[in-house]
């Protein structure tokens, strides 16, 4: 019997272990990225903006031409990368304690002005490589190493939404917020992201995806367990959908 | 555009250079005493082709030259003390990852608000570092309009030649003052420029990146030494000016709109026969040590001049040690000097010893 090849690796993702734990959904993520930008075929014209925390490393892993930004920057360097080079495709990747914390004013900011990139947004609720401790987007009740007794709605306040907070913003073209916890949920991961991506090659405007996932190393569960937990726990706190979507509103 | 002689700002001449130098990318935030360099660009870079982006800070103004200088395009920052301050995080970013990019302080007085009018405090910050690591960056001091335009025409040259940040060290006065400035012929875009490092999207060839992470056993070391050769390399970009040294007992040493005013003065005592020179610094890293060790060598006495509370006189002594010593004169910042401020300290050190 003759065997059929019928799911490979996309071509720009390199043939490597990646660093990540095990369990850990940044890997997914890299892989829908990777596969929308083949999609589209935007890889021979990518730039792509890494940033602080567990997914510094994407240039490992995605293999297109690739800046570094200090903590947070990520949409300011997306902002002068796609000022100087209008025709690159460019994007950035994010974890929650970058996007949400220090680097709070440049996503809203590089949102407001309608900056033409793609902002892919990794919501595990904790900073991953720091050894979790408590993110803007930690829930309450959730127990990280800076808030070992939970956090307090009191002390730290709530969690910060920011699919909900940049959809109000007037330069956006499409924001929407996803999970990778279910294959139903890692295909529409999919058409978010190329959703996103579209509304910068047709110049629409700023696009944003945020994707709840998993850290199971800072949650302390098992990979299954940190699974279900998204489903369980953030989905309800992180409503999904779409949040703003240009082309929909005209 | 033919060259020309034109009426402006020491701030405008910096806006001028850079658009005649290949400047195509300007990012900024106001803060006075350099607003005449935005609010000119704002309209001049996009005439020119370029972009202009008035940024939510200073902060991330730097971080909009970090990604504009990591796609090989002449690219620009202006600011003063505090918003400098901000943009050092970027600054260390960029001498880690071998970035080219221009960054002009109009100096301010300070520590923290401190005063809006002209200071020489942030030398230092300028030529010690200011930001986090182990780099250094070329730093290039005017003293005239005309200094204002050539150091800025020229600094894009230096950042891509080293591919580092070059800082524009000018003050409040060379900023407003206005002076009679010759255009240089406006140089071509050159897209070739940056060659095999720039991000312009892969094509078919192998992915680059550029970044200051190295964690490797050994890669940080690498990397450190490569910079540690760079910026010997730079003793190679030495400017001073040396005025009226040659049979001088007493060497002032006085840089920017400092240097400028002290010159009035060395002329001024010069008429009545006192043996002072002035030695002006116009690259304040690399600092020009071998002509101060040469001058310390020929028996001559030194005082360093500066509008703070003392900073590069350090410098000044690491120089001629062994061989002489400097002494200083500060004047304080929230004043702008006169020649006639210069007089009595300066004969006072002609005198002495
Ligand atoms: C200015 C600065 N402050 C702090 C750090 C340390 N740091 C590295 S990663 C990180 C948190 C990253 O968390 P997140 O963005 O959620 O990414 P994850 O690791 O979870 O993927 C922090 C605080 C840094 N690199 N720079
Ligand atoms: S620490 Fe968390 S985010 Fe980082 S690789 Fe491990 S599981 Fe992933």
């Amino acid at each position: 019997m003759s065997e059929q090849l019928v799911f490979t690796r996309p071509e720009v993702l390199a043939d490597v272990a990646t660093h990540y734990c095990p369990g850990c959904q940044h890997g997914v993520v890299h892989r829908i990225v990777a596969e929308c930008l083949e999609g589209y075929g935007l890889v021979e014209k990518t730039i792509a903006v890494s940033s602080i925390g567990c997914s510094v490393f994407l240039y490992n892993y995605i293999l297109v031409d690739t800046v570094e930004a200090p903590h947070g920057r990520a949409p300011a360097v997306a902002t002068g990368v796609k000022r100087a080079r209008t025709d690159a495709f460019v994007f950035t990747y994010q974890g929650d304690g970058d996007l949400a914390s220090i680097g709070m004013a440049e996503i809203m900011h590089a949102a407001n002005r309608g900056e033409r990139i793609s902002v892919i947004f990794v919501n595990n609720t904790v900073y991953g490589m720091t050894g979790g401790q408590m993110a803007p987007t930690t829930m309450v009740g959730q127990k990280t190493t800076t808030c070992p007794g939970g956090r307090c709605l009191e002390r730290e306040g709530g969690p910060i939404h920011m699919s909900e907070i940049i959809a109000t913003l007037g330069g956006v073209a499409y924001c929407a917020r996803t999970a990778v916890n279910t294959i139903k949920n890692i295909a529409q991961t999919k058409r978010a992201i190329r959703r996103a991506f579209e509304t910068q090659i047709k110049g629409e405007g700023f696009g944003f995806v945020e994707v709840l996932a998993t850290c199971p190393t800072n949650w302390r569960m098992s990979s299954v367990a940190a699974n279900e937990r998204v489903g369980k726990e953030m989905i309800p706190e992180f409503p999904l959908g779409v949040f703003k979507d240009a082309a929909k509103e005209e | 555009m033919s060259a020309k002689r034109i009426f402006i700002k020491g701030n405008e001449a910096i806006a001028h250079g850079a658009l005649d130098a290949g400047c195509r990318c300007y990012f900024g935030y106001p803060i006075t005493p350099q607003n005449d360099i935005p609010e000119m660009l704002s309209s001049a870079m996009p005439a020119a082709g370029g972009e202009f982006v008035q940024a939510e800070s200073e902060v991330a103004s730097a971080n909009m030259l970090l990604g504009a200088a990591a796609c090989g395009v002449r690219a620009m920052t202006t600011s003063s003390s505090p918003g400098v301050s901000l943009m050092q995080e970027a600054i260390s970013y960029m001498a880690g990852s071998d970035l080219p990019g221009v960054v002009v302080n109009m100096n301010r007085g300070g520590p923290g608000l401190g005063d809006i009018g002209p200071s020489q405090g942030d030398y230092f910050q300028s030529v010690k570092g200011g930001g986090h690591g182990d780099y250094r960056t070329l730093v290039l001091a005017p003293g005239s309009c005309q200094e204002c335009y050539d150091l800025t025409f020229e600094a894009f040259d230096l950042a891509f030649k080293y591919r580092n940040p070059v800082l524009i060290l000018g003050d409040a006065i060379v900023g407003q003052m206005k002076e009679p400035v010759a255009r240089r012929e406006a140089l071509p875009i050159d897209p070739a420029e940056g060659g095999d490092w720039k991000l312009t999207g892969r094509g078919q060839r192998a992915p680059r990146i550029l970044k200051s992470l190295f964690l490797e056993d050994g890669a940080l070391a690498g990397q450190n030494i490569r910079l540690r050769d760079k910026y010997a390399a730079m003793a190679a970009e030495v400017r001073y000016e040396a005025f009226e040294t040659a049979d001088a007992e007493l060497v002032v040493v006085a840089y920017g709109s400092i240097g400028r005013i002290v010159k009035s003065t060395v002329r001024a005592l010069r008429a009545e026969g006192l043996k002072v020179g002035l030695l002006r610094p116009v690259t304040l890293f690399p600092f020009p040590e071998a002509a101060l060790r040469d001058l310390a060598g020929q028996g001559k006495r030194f005082l360093t001049i500066e509008h703070n509370l003392g900073q590069m006189v350090d410098d000044v002594r690491l120089a001629v040690r062994g061989l002489a010593d400097s002494e200083f004169f500060g004047f304080l910042p929230g004043n702008m000097p006169t020649p006639e401020d210069f007089d009595a300290p300066v004969r006072a050190a002609v005198k002495g010893a």
